[in-house]
């Protein structure tokens, strides 16, 4: 029997694991800075991917829409934020006013870019997408002149930290008696994003909203006859993937403190859909699992590969980063053998894989 | 100098390319419904083993169009292999998961290729060795080069050859009714394993030709090559329709053409507004606006929603 | 026959797919309250009518007029709209959705909540959300495939897959319910349970418009009857007539069944 149109309340083991995952989440900055502020930092991007997985989660595991030019969105939020927070222009709007703007702005390229292509069929969206958020790319890495607005393949530097008042972002502070450094405050905020996001995604699933996307991934014809509007409904769904793709730019931005084209490349797009596919599209814990997962393994290698060739051949025989890519590109092959639905994926998914196999 | 007659004899060369490659794309895609993402990677492979080939024999004293030829060769041989081993280990076992997975892998397989490829040949840029003479021919005020000329030559060749293959040998036709409908193909004897590997060995040794030709026609190749080359191609596809073989030819050439031609007058266009480096957005920009008015492409068939 | 009467009015609707005519001038009238039968041999037009009618397929010449109104072409959700709700003949449901949330999917048109009531759940939405679960369970038992609510869609037998289809369909509160060979694939006693069914659907006021090929089925239940032949209707009357008429046995019946 399925139990996902009938919630009950959480029951008392959940709000114990409820109360396991809190205090873990508590935990893991300081933890993490026993080994340096940079294993925070690694934390905090590992946060900012569980975000932009599940905001495009919404476009590909609800509405099934193959979107490869995610990072498009992503890069629109970030600098939007670097512009309007940096001597570059000199402008330094708060926090608050950009992030929105970014997300707005963020949207409304999704309209544009969707509203013409949403009709195409699942392939060649993913083709028309992954072009644009190359344009994108390009036009980032070009639009130095004869106007100087993204200032070209340099990026854009000094751009302004989260601020409230006089409690910023970038510094150390002492909050309740405890020190609290930059990279640990962006790791609180970015687990109240993700906590936000999650909560969205959750709620749409089972919503009059999420049924039709659901709709539209199983039969766009049937869909149709049952009176859904295929085209409002899919680009709202790209719409709301793209603003949240804005608002983690934006938070990028902030945290970074720099900006260049080159975080934006297919390959950031990419890693973002194998983050969800690989653990479980449409499953929330799969593709918050998938994010955590894709974060860690490169960083792991990157500290683990060097010390292994220097300990095995006491030298080193092969360039590190391209092993380390050379593993990441393996496991995408390797989890998508075995693990053909994701890593963790939904009960359904995983009945559904084990009909075709007979 | 005439610009327009320049633009259109460099974009036709580069067009030639695109088509082989978009023939790749397209024939896999055709058959199975995969976008094979690695395919880009296969091209860059079969240059860098015509490279390796070249520079080995290079001093050998046999004369230099039997040194390219072998090149070619060894070159298509090594693709027609990883194509086939592509096939056999990374997506033939994903026939039946979910949509969405064999398309990871794909990208996965890319991934491994390029930085095996990084490993192999390093990471800095590898200048082609001049084999052939190059002679500059001018016509009307534009000038050609004989590399030119036998690109387009030998690509017009190949695909002639393919041509013939898919229409007139029973592989190509059971290739042709597999892309049509694979369970009835199945039911009439086709050996759909078969077919399938075919047209990824065949797609492959048509990346490897192209690569050969990207190799001694910009006389330089790098291990990352392969992913605007593949990206390109696999536009060209869309753009003619993809699975459709007459598409990915015409959208190859057409795609060249305009990328030369863009490039060529983007300045005058935007009043200098715009350089030279867009070049490499008009492929897209074209893909967008023509899948708006022809959502199958421009020569693919236009699909009815069936109930 | 008096304006309130007339539900449907198909005036002179042509349709071809290239050169081939698959719907020749059809015109027809279906009254509120009727079950009316739309019968043909294969490849007589009968999808390619009903394709045009709900706006999946765009007609070239001619209209149709449902309630009064002139229907706009080629928006299969519009047509929903207005109270046209069809089930398909190679069934189409939502395979990895539970039989009750597809027809939940059948309440999205009479319903409103947007993304910020879905994210907030306020109380409207909260509500409306009870008031479409409500109405699904109410049309699975109306089918009769209520203890099945949450298997999914695709698990379930195909007779119970036309019914959740018909649910479906009901759920967008249709005028005219639209059925493409409903009894395709049914043995006897299955056809039998749909014909107490599509009986009952018209009681309670949806009128019904039936394509099929079971011609036992159409002439029991239907009150009048067309007959395609070659994308043009050769025939229009009750069901007796029909089955007398000779262009009838000549063109469906081949003469053999009369």
């Amino acid at each position: 029997m399925n139990t996902r149109i009938r919630k009950s309340g959480p029951g008392r083991q959940h709000w114990w694991a409820l109360l396991l995952i809190g205090a873990v989440l508590l935990a893991v900055p300081f933890v993490a800075a026993l080994g340096g502020q940079a294993w925070v930092r690694i934390a905090n991007f590992a946060i900012l991917y569980v975000f932009l997985a599940l905001g495009l989660n919404i476009v590909v595991g609800y509405a099934g829409l193959l979107d490869l030019g995610y990072v498009a969105f992503y890069a629109v939020g970030a600098y939007v934020y670097a512009l309007l927070a940096s001597p570059h222009f000199g402008i330094h709007l708060p926090f608050w006013v950009i992030l929105p703007l970014g997300a707005a702005l963020a949207c409304l390229f999704g309209v544009l870019l969707g509203s013409p292509t949403l009709k195409l069929r699942g392939d060649y969206l993913a083709i028309v997408t992954l072009g644009f958020g190359e344009i994108i790319r390009i036009f980032l890495n070009n639009l130095n002149a004869p106007i100087n607005v993204t200032n070209g393949a340099q990026g854009i530097t000094l751009i302004d930290p989260i601020r409230i008042g006089d409690f910023s972002f970038a510094q150390t502070s002492i909050i309740l008696g405890v020190s609290v450094s930059g990279p640990q405050k962006y790791y609180f905020l970015l687990v109240a994003l993700a906590i936000m996001i999650i909560i969205i995604n959750v709620r749409l699933q089972d919503s009059r909203v999420g049924r039709a996307w659901q709709a539209i991934r199983e039969d766009e014809v049937a869909a149709k006859a049952c009176g859904i509007n295929t085209r409002n409904i899919k680009l709202l769904a790209f719409a709301m993937g793209a603003s949240f793709g804005g608002v983690a730019g934006g938070v990028f931005s902030a945290m970074q403190g720099f900006v260049s084209p080159e975080s934006f490349s297919l390959m950031e797009s990419i890693t973002i859909l194998a983050m969800v596919v690989l653990g479980g599209m449409g499953h929330i814990p799969g593709v918050i699992l998938g994010a955590v997962l894709l974060t860690a393994l490169p960083e792991a290698l990157r500290y683990g590969i060097q010390p292994l060739q220097q300990a095995l051949f006491g030298r080193m025989i092969v360039d590190p980063e391209s092993l380390r890519m050379l593993v990441f590109g393996l496991a995408l092959v390797l989890v998508m053998r075995f693990r053909p639905a994701g890593l963790w994926p939904s009960s359904q998914r995983r009945r559904e894989l084990a009909e075709s196999a007979d | 100098m005439d610009t327009l007659l320049q633009q259109l004899i460099n974009g036709l060369t580069l067009g030639a390319v695109y088509a082989l490659v978009a023939l790749g794309y397209t024939m896999v895609y055709g058959i199975i419904g995969l976008i094979n993402f690695a395919h880009g990677e296969v091209v860059m492979i079969g240059t860098m083993v015509a490279f390796t080939v070249i520079v080995a024999l290079a001093g050998s004293g046999m004369p230099p169009l039997v040194v390219l030829a072998i090149g070619l060769l060894v070159s298509v041989l090594v693709c027609m292999v990883l194509g086939w081993a592509l096939e056999r280990v990374a997506y033939r076992p994903l026939r039946h998961a979910p949509r969405l997975t064999p398309l990871i892998t794909a990208i996965g397989m890319s991934i491994v290729l390029q930085n095996v490829a990084m490993i192999i040949w390093g990471r800095n840029y590898i200048t082609f060795p001049p084999m052939i003479d190059k002679k500059i021919y001018e016509v009307g005020g534009a000038s050609f080069t004989n590399v030119q000329v036998a690109i387009v030559t030998l690509a017009a060749l190949v695909m002639l050859g393919l041509i013939y293959l898919v229409h007139r040998t029973r592989i190509g036709m059971a290739m042709r009714a597999t892309a049509q409908n694979p369970h009835v193909a199945s039911l009439m004897g086709v050996d759909i394993n078969r077919v399938i590997a075919m047209a990824f060995i065949i797609g492959s040794a048509l990346g490897a030709v192209a690569g050969c030709m990207v190799g001694s026609y910009y006389e330089i190749a790098h291990y990352q090559m392969g992913f605007m080359l593949g990206l390109k191609a696999f536009t060209a596809a869309v753009l003619g329709g993809i699975g459709n073989l007459a598409g990915a030819m015409a959208g190859g050439l057409l795609l060249g053409v305009i990328e030369a031609l863009g490039a060529g007058y983007i300045g005058d266009l935007t009043g200098d507004f715009l350089g030279s480096h867009y070049q490499d957005i008009f492929a897209f920009i074209v893909l967008i606006i023509v899948l708006m008015f022809r959502p199958s492409g421009l020569f693919g068939e236009r699909t009815g929603d069936r109930a | 026959m008096s304006e309130h009467q007339v539900l449907l009015e198909a005036h002179d609707v042509a349709k071809h797919f290239g050169g081939v005519k698959a719907l020749h001038d059809v015109s027809l009238t279906i009254r509120r309250g009727e079950i009316y039968g739309l019968i043909g041999p294969n490849g007589a037009g009968k999808t390619t009518f009903f394709n045009c009618l709900t706006g999946l397929y765009k007609n070239e010449s001619g209209h149709f007029i449902f309630d009064g109104l002139r229907l706009a072409a080629d928006a299969p959700h519009k047509a929903a709209e207005v109270g046209i709700a069809r089930t398909f003949q190679n069934i189409r449901l939502f395979g990895n959705m539970t039989a009750i949330e597809n027809v939940m999917v059948g309440r999205h048109l009479r319903t409103h909540a947007g993304v910020f009531g879905a994210i907030s759940r306020n109380s409207a939405t909260r509500t409306e959300e009870a008031a479409i679960t409500r109405r699904a369970e109410e049309l699975l038992h109306y089918v009769g495939i209520h203890e099945r609510a949450h298997d999914y869609a695709k698990h379930l037998s195909y007779g119970d897959q036309r019914r959740l289809e018909i649910a479906r369909a009901l759920a967008t509160e249709p005028k005219l319910l639209a059925l493409d060979e409903p009894a395709a694939g049914m043995n006897g006693t299955e056809t039998e349970a749909l014909r107490l069914l599509v009986e009952g659907i018209c009681r309670d006021g949806v009128t019904v418009l039936l394509i099929e090929h079971d011609v036992k089925l159409v002439m029991g239940l239907c009150g009048r009857v067309a007959v395609l032949d070659y994308g043009e209707k050769i025939c229009e009357d009750v069901p007796a007539v029909v089955q007398k008429d000779p262009r009838v046995v000549e063109a469906y019946l081949g003469g053999s069944v009369a």
